[in-house]
């Protein structure tokens, strides 16, 4: 993300938009540190809040969707934990997306992600607030943080979650994930310690529907750690050509296999994702045979991904590719092969030439959808959603075009 | 430079198969290999020592089949390969697993200290990227995960410079040893083992140590020491089976026409007008 995307969000000091302070109907404040009981049994379900420079990722907001269902499940309520430095729009939008407590820490030693910082912080929240469950976005943040804490607090922690529900019984947290490269999956509990800890596949849980007015009391913490004590210091974030492609949250992926025959194969796909306004992804075969870099590869070593539609072109279907794309809402496969395993989770086959066939389709969409394409149901508010997190309607996002099409088809 | 690499044995996840009417896993004939990702850690850890000197030294835990997989390190040049086996280790989840770890590298380090770990990005069976961070953390060591390059190391000054494969772009960071990576597929190509070492491979009998010699607390270790169990296992939910449009050989533009409409109708694609 670019300076120039953050001027958009609000600073330090700065009341949240009125667009959003009508959704979270009364954000108090209770801090500073001390005034707020700590609390000895275990409780609330906690939500792990990622941002980039004030940029949430998709699967925080995923995670609260699926938090309020167990809390209310659990007779609960919701924490958010926010951690940087002047994220007082992050906290607003924590509070928009239902959080009912945020726990933040504002501090400049955090306002990037470093393992060992957030995990102090993150720890120290844990240990007097005592949460019932934290839930983190599996993303690699998410990942190297979650089991830093885990191994802190020495509880339990179930990696990569595609599924989350309470035994009614019991109330512990049932978690279920896929295992052996998508060949099985496996539900794990975490009965006899606290918190219970997940990572969450992203794209997997909904996003709360409705943003209803309700309050949230914002809890303000101290970090306790000074910059002289961290050792790891970040000297720059390349951002090398085609290696931040974020296929988890494109909505129209057009993905080719081995059939495509080479690098050039991928040329129609790119055009026919450029009419679409879609990404172009590939499978594992096309990764390793270096024809295409690791950041397109979907599947169960690469990207999980849950688009609109997803378009598998000369791609067989082999089971780690199919656990990274069988979620997705409608899929199309184009191969020359009738008995290629892909057709058994298409919901649209086509046995023939993709070269032949996916030209075709570009023709057709083209026609139907206008020369540049923008007919493919993303609205400039869901590239605004996309850019931001979950905006509420009438907030101002200039800078979110990152994602529109004119980026992403590039046909080499 | 002494790197230690923890290494772990796994199925060839593309065989390992669910039988529907037991629920119980298929893994007969299944070949095991040493995780992939292990592989590229371990050959990241020669490449240092071929640059810096010092030695590499595996550890896996697992059952005494897992000292084939040792051997495979050897026959890469690993200097020293070792099994960590006792009934006390079964059934440990990632929280008991990085405990006893832990434990093998801090015997480890009475001998030859050690200044880097490595281990693959995850493991292929589990794919929970646990493990490594656990060991960092209990040992203290700066954390650094998802390492595509490892820029440079500073013996003097006792600092590693590394990329990190982030989805947000390579992250260059610089921190102090000792350390523990997790190294992604990307970081580099694996050699070819050496006669010599294939040699060496052939003959070399693992040590096995366990819970008596690296010591440690019980309670900490195998299913006891894991707070996560499985409650059950099952498998993979299936698609629905859609529809085979025909005519792709014979007519692709027909058939191509044919997916269009369909796609529209049901509203995936075409905007307003064609949603429901």
């Amino acid at each position: 993300m670019s300076k120039q995307d953050l001027t958009n969000l609000p600073s330090a000091g700065d009341a949240p938009p009125a667009a959003w302070q009508a959704y979270s109907k009364g954000l108090t404040e209770a801090g500073p540190a001390g005034s707020e009981p700590a609390r000895t049994e275990p409780k609330d379900v906690w939500v792990f809040v990622e941002q980039h420079g004030g940029k949430v990722a998709n699967v925080s907001w995923e995670l609260m969707g699926k938090a309020r269902e167990l809390a209310d499940q659990l007779e609960c309520k919701i924490g958010a934990i926010v951690l940087g430095h002047k994220v007082d729009s992050v906290v607003a939008m924590a509070s928009a997306n239902g959080a009912d407590l945020v726990y933040l820490i504002d501090d400049p030693v955090v306002a990037a992600y470093r393992s060992k910082p957030y995990a102090h912080a993150i720890v120290n929240l844990a240990n007097k607030f005592k949460p019932e469950v934290i839930l983190v976005g599996a993303t690699s943040l998410g990942r190297d943080l979650a089991s830093i804490v885990a191994t802190e607090l020495d509880t339990g922690l179930t990696a990569d979650c595609t599924g989350l529900d309470i035994d009614p019984e019991t109330k512990n947290l049932r978690q279920t994930r896929p295992a052996f490269g998508g060949n099985i999956m496996a539900t794990i509990v975490c009965p006899n310690r606290r918190p219970q800890m997940s990572t969450v596949r992203p794209g997997v849980m909904a996003k709360p529907k409705k943003l209803e007015a309700h309050d949230t009391r914002v809890i303000r913490e101290p970090l306790g750690l000074t910059e002289e004590r961290v050792a790891a210091k970040v000297i720059e974030l390349l951002k090398e050509q085609d290696e931040s492609v974020n296929l988890a949250d494109a909505e129209i992926i057009v993905s080719g296999g081995r059939g495509t025959g080479g690098a050039d194969g991928f040329k129609p796909l790119y055009e026919l994702a450029e009419v679409l306004g879609g990404m172009v992804g590939c499978s594992r075969a096309c990764v390793d045979a270096g024809w295409m870099p690791v950041s397109r590869q979907v599947g169960q070593t690469g990207t999980t991904v849950r688009p609109k539609i997803y378009f598998a072109c000369g791609i067989s279907g082999a089971i780690q590719h199919l656990a990274g794309m069988q979620s997705s809402d409608v899929i199309v496969a184009i191969n020359r092969d009738p008995n290629a395993p892909i057709f058994k989770v298409a919901d649209y086959g086509i046995v023939g030439d993709l070269f032949q066939v996916v030209p075709a389709l570009t023709k057709i969409f083209r026609e139907r959808l206008g020369r540049n394409g923008a007919g493919a149901g993303i609205s400039a508010a869901e590239i605004k959603k996309d850019f931001l997190g979950e905006v509420p309607p009438g907030v101002p996002a200039k800078s979110a075009d990152a994602k529109t099409s004119g980026e992403e088809a590039r046909p080499q | 430079m002494h790197s230690v690499v923890l290494i772990k044995q796994v199925p060839d996840t593309t065989e390992v198969r669910m039988d529907p009417k037991t629920g119980t896993l298929i893994r007969t004939g299944v070949p095991s290999i040493v995780n992939p990702y292990d592989v590229h850690a371990l050959e990241e850890a020669l490449a240092l020592r071929d640059k810096y000197g010092g030695r590499v030294t595996v550890v896996t835990m697992g059952p005494p089949q897992a000292k084939e997989a040792l051997r495979k390190c050897i026959s890469f040049g690993a200097d020293e390969a070792i099994l960590l086996t006792d009934r006390a280790f079964a059934g440990s989840d990632t929280l008991s697993t990085s405990y006893i770890l832990t434990q093998a590298v801090k015997k480890i380090s009475e001998q030859h200290p050690v200044d880097l770990v490595l281990a693959g990005k995850q493991a292929i069976d589990g794919d929970t990227a646990q493990v490594g961070p656990g060991v960092a953390t209990r040992l203290g060591f700066e954390q650094l995960t998802y390492v595509v390059k490892v820029e440079g190391v500073d013996l003097e000054k006792k600092e590693i410079t590394v990329h990190r494969l982030l989805e947000e772009g390579r992250e260059v960071i610089k921190t102090k040893l000792p350390a523990l990576l997790t190294v992604v597929k990307e970081a580099n190509s694996i050699r070819y083992g050496s006669l010599p070492h294939v040699m060496r491979a052939v003959r070399y009998d693992p040590p096995g140590w366990n819970q008596a010699f690296i010591g440690g607390d019980l309670t900490k270790m195998g299913l006891k020491g894991s707070p996560t169990n499985v409650k059950r296992i099952f498998p993979p939910p299936t698609r629905a089976p859609g529809e085979i449009i025909p005519g792709g050989k014979e007519d692709p533009a027909a058939a191509a026409a044919l997916l269009v409409d369909k796609l529209t109708a049901r509203g995936a694609v075409g905007g307003k007008g064609a949603a429901q």
